[in-house]
């Protein structure tokens, strides 16, 4: 796998290079300012609106454009590319079904505050309102779900508006921005002058935080006695893991992490909690509704974490760090709201900051996760699925970057593979997008060509982008697949289950493919295992194999994630199953 | 749920008015009136928006207000003495007889006739929302037969900005 771009040249060397001024079209500087955002790799779709951009790829070498099998394909390796980068994703389409089809990416992306930069084609401008053929109001459809987006009119703007969507994409609160380029733009010529500058009078995010609020905090870390922090998706954004590691060290206050903060903490510490919320364990869950301070570090307090509002760390002062002020409050009152990037914060945090007086709080924490730890009832005739998935952690050293879809499969992999990295934990939280886990494998891999990548799906999820098998051959992207495959939708059959009473409801998917000949009928590597000794075996052929591979685990399918917190209760009355 | 008089200062570009209004619609926030318009300053525009809810609320309003690029500053003009003033178009029925009647409402609220048809007049009043529906409360007798009224504009009274 060759994902080299030819010619990578840095933004000085590029600018001198197109010095002299020159007249291009409007795709050819579309091409020239992502190489000045340094991009070097972009997932894309062509079609009628974006044919002009496409033929001014025909032949070029400078970045690298991977041709998905659908657009959703695309915008999800894009999503996986910037999560495990921190740089910005791009992805190409073009109008009509080829945008409608970005969409779940862009929500899926916005939700988990994820930069990406998507481009769409579309008709040209004498003929948009009129219903022409494949046009679609993509930036109307988009405005909910993207950070900001333009509509581009003119050739000669399209540097400015590229620089500033890579800006506004990457900094405060990450996000989507949708570029739309009518076909007309993308043919005109005009003087192409690269930006440089950035100079938006409404975008100024806020990075340093209020002092009179650190210091709040800092005295109330002093008084506390029973205090938790819960962190998420921001410390890993803000590339704040070891600035946290030392406020933990530090402080000694114990740790949780949400399902996007999971690799932002080592989580072989012996003040990590392990994940909070629905899914989450019981020691964490417990520790906050037991705490009297909670230091909100870059979470949101989503509903699957606080579930019932009312009642949530009912005793405790709450502290929300966050670098976007629309967070804070907004599901939890806080008593002390800090607005700012949290590396930048907790590196002022960390001057001042000392061991909490909190040695009994430390003991009950050790007690909790002593007694009820993560747990299931393994079997020697049946495949466990959390077996599975400590195999995969074993046999990858906790070293892989694993990639999910949604449903059970995604909750065992958050509890039993020990993230100890930032950025080697891909999955879709906020919207909960099936059929995101493959794909934004696929985008990991081109980032990071030499690592092992991981992609544990469900059956269910897996048929939502299989398609996406052919890139993987095509290219050599050597990505694992691991689809547990219970052969039902088992989240669905676990809440039908529990909540339903047993009304199983359209969950059965039999019917699905042979998944070794799916892959196998793709050009890659296909495997089956239903006993332990199968899979451990087939996965580590997987592993060892040179190129993408498919191992389905078929898998025992009464199996329910616990501990569950059913809707409408507090994240103390867990039901903890088994056991 | 207090009533709350918005101004929000907006680059004037294309689409900004559906995504303030949008962000007002997904995030369950009640629009009463808005009115846009341009402002001060070359290339910016802005809008008033009367809103209804408590104080979470229009905190959220505002922060969220906040992250649209094209938003550069939100002010709560009701938190302090302002002049906030609509104009209201009414078509009355009006026969030759009614009209020294309608005249008498007319000039009581310092509203001025702008049109006489045949059988109607249109009254022009501006002034705060009270003061509108109470000369259309009066009018209502004599039948309107068309109301249009702009919404609220306005402005913090003094050199505050």
């Amino acid at each position: 796998m060759n994902t080299q771009p030819a010619a990578l040249r840095s933004k000085s060397e590029l600018i001198e290079k197109w010095s002299k001024p020159e007249v291009i079209t409007g795709s050819e500087m579309l091409l020239r300012s992502l190489l000045l955002e340094g991009v070097e790799c972009v997932f894309g779709y062509p079609g009628g609106a974006v044919l002009y951009i496409y033929d001014a790829m025909y032949g070029f070498t400078d970045f690298h454009h991977v041709l998905t099998r659908h657009e959703q394909g695309a915008i999800h390796a894009a999503d996986g590319y910037a999560r495990a980068t921190g740089k910005v994703g791009v992805c190409i389409a073009t109008s009509g079904p080829g945008a409608t089809n970005l969409v779940t990416g862009i929500a899926t992306a916005y939700m988990d505050s994820v930069p990406l930069v998507v481009i769409t084609g579309n008709v040209v401008q004498s003929a948009i309102g009129t219903d022409a053929f494949q046009e679609a109001d993509i930036i109307g459809i988009t405005m909910p779900i993207t950070k900001h987006s333009y509509l581009v009119r003119k050739a000669e703007d399209i540097p400015r508006i590229i620089h500033e969507a890579f800006h506004i994409a990457s900094t405060g609160r990450r996000g989507p921005v949708l570029i739309d380029i009518p076909k007309d733009v993308s043919a005109e010529k005009a003087l192409f002058k690269p930006a440089t500058e950035v100079n938006l009078r409404g975008y100024n995010p806020t990075v340093m935080p209020n002092k009179l609020q650190v210091d709040k905090l800092l005295k109330a870390i002093a008084e506390a006695k029973r205090p938790v922090v819960l962190a998420g998706g921001g410390v890993v954004y803000s590339g704040a893991h070891e600035e946290l590691l030392k406020f933990i060290e530090t402080t000694q206050i114990p740790i949780t992490t949400t399902l996007l903060g999971l690799g932002g903490f080592p989580s072989g510490h012996e003040l990590w909690m392990g994940m909070p919320g629905m899914h989450g364990t019981y020691t964490a869950n417990k520790a906050i509704q037991g705490s009297d301070l909670l230091i909100n570090i870059g979470a949101r307090f989503d509903d699957r974490v606080t579930m019932k509002l009312q009642g949530f760390a009912p005793n405790a002062k709450v502290a929300h760090i966050d670098i976007d002020p629309a967070e804070i409050g907004k599901n939890v009152p806080t008593d002390i709201p800090i607005v700012g990037d949290v590396k930048t914060v907790l590196e002022i945090l960390n001057r001042e900051a000392k061991r909490t007086d909190a040695d009994e709080w430390r003991a009950q924490i050790a007690a909790w996760k002593r007694e009820v730890p993560l747990r299931y009832e393994d079997s020697d005739t049946e495949l466990k699925p959390q077996w599975v998935i400590e195999m995969i952690y074993e046999t990858t050293k906790g070293e892989a970057i694993v990639t999910t879809d949604v449903g059970q499969h995604q909750m065992w992999a958050a509890q039993f593979y020990k993230f100890s990295k930032p950025r080697s934990w891909i999955t879709s939280g906020g919207l909960g997008t099936m059929g995101f886990g493959f794909p934004s494998a696929i985008g990991a891999q081109m980032a990071f060509p030499d690592r092992t990548v991981v992609s544990i799906n469900g059956d269910g999820g897996m048929q939502m982008c299989a398609q996406e098998l052919a890139v993987c051959a095509i290219n050599n992207i050597p990505v694992k697949v691991a689809i547990i495959n219970n052969q039902v939708l088992g989240m669905v059959r676990q809440w039908q289950e529990i909540i339903y009473d047993n009304r199983y409801s359209h969950i059965d998917l039999a019917g699905s493919p042979d998944f070794v000949k799916l892959a196998e009928a793709y050009g890659v590597r296909g495997f089956r295992a239903t006993n332990k000794e199968e899979a451990r075996a087939a996965w580590e052929k997987a592993l060892a194999h040179d190129g993408p591979a498919v191992v389905e685990f078929v898998v025992s399918k009464h199996e329910n994630v616990y501990p569950m917190v059913t809707q409408g209760n507090t994240i103390d009355d867990m039901i903890l199953g088994d056991a | 749920m207090k009533r709350h008089t918005i101004s929000i200062l907006v680059n004037n570009q294309p689409g900004v008015l559906q995504r303030v209004a949008g962000l007002f619609g997904r995030r369950g926030f009640n629009i009463e009136s808005i009115t846009v318009g341009t402002s001060e300053e070359p290339g910016l525009s802005r809008m008033v928006i009367v809103t209804t809810g408590d104080e979470k609320t229009i905190e959220q309003v505002g922060k969220q207000l906040y992250k649209l690029i094209d938003v550069i500053k939100v002010v709560d003009l009701s938190a302090n003495p302002m002049v906030a003033r609509e104009l209201a178009l009414i078509k009355v029925h009006a026969e030759p007889a009614a009209r020294p009647e309608i005249l008498g409402v007319v000039e009581t609220f310092r509203a001025s006739v702008v049109d006489i048809g045949a059988s109607t007049m249109i009254v022009q009043a501006v002034g705060d929302t009270e003061k509108i529906d109470a000369i259309i409360e009066l009018l209502k007798p004599y039948g309107i037969r068309e109301l249009s009224r702009t919404g609220v504009t306005a402005m913090t009274r003094g050199s505050m900005k």
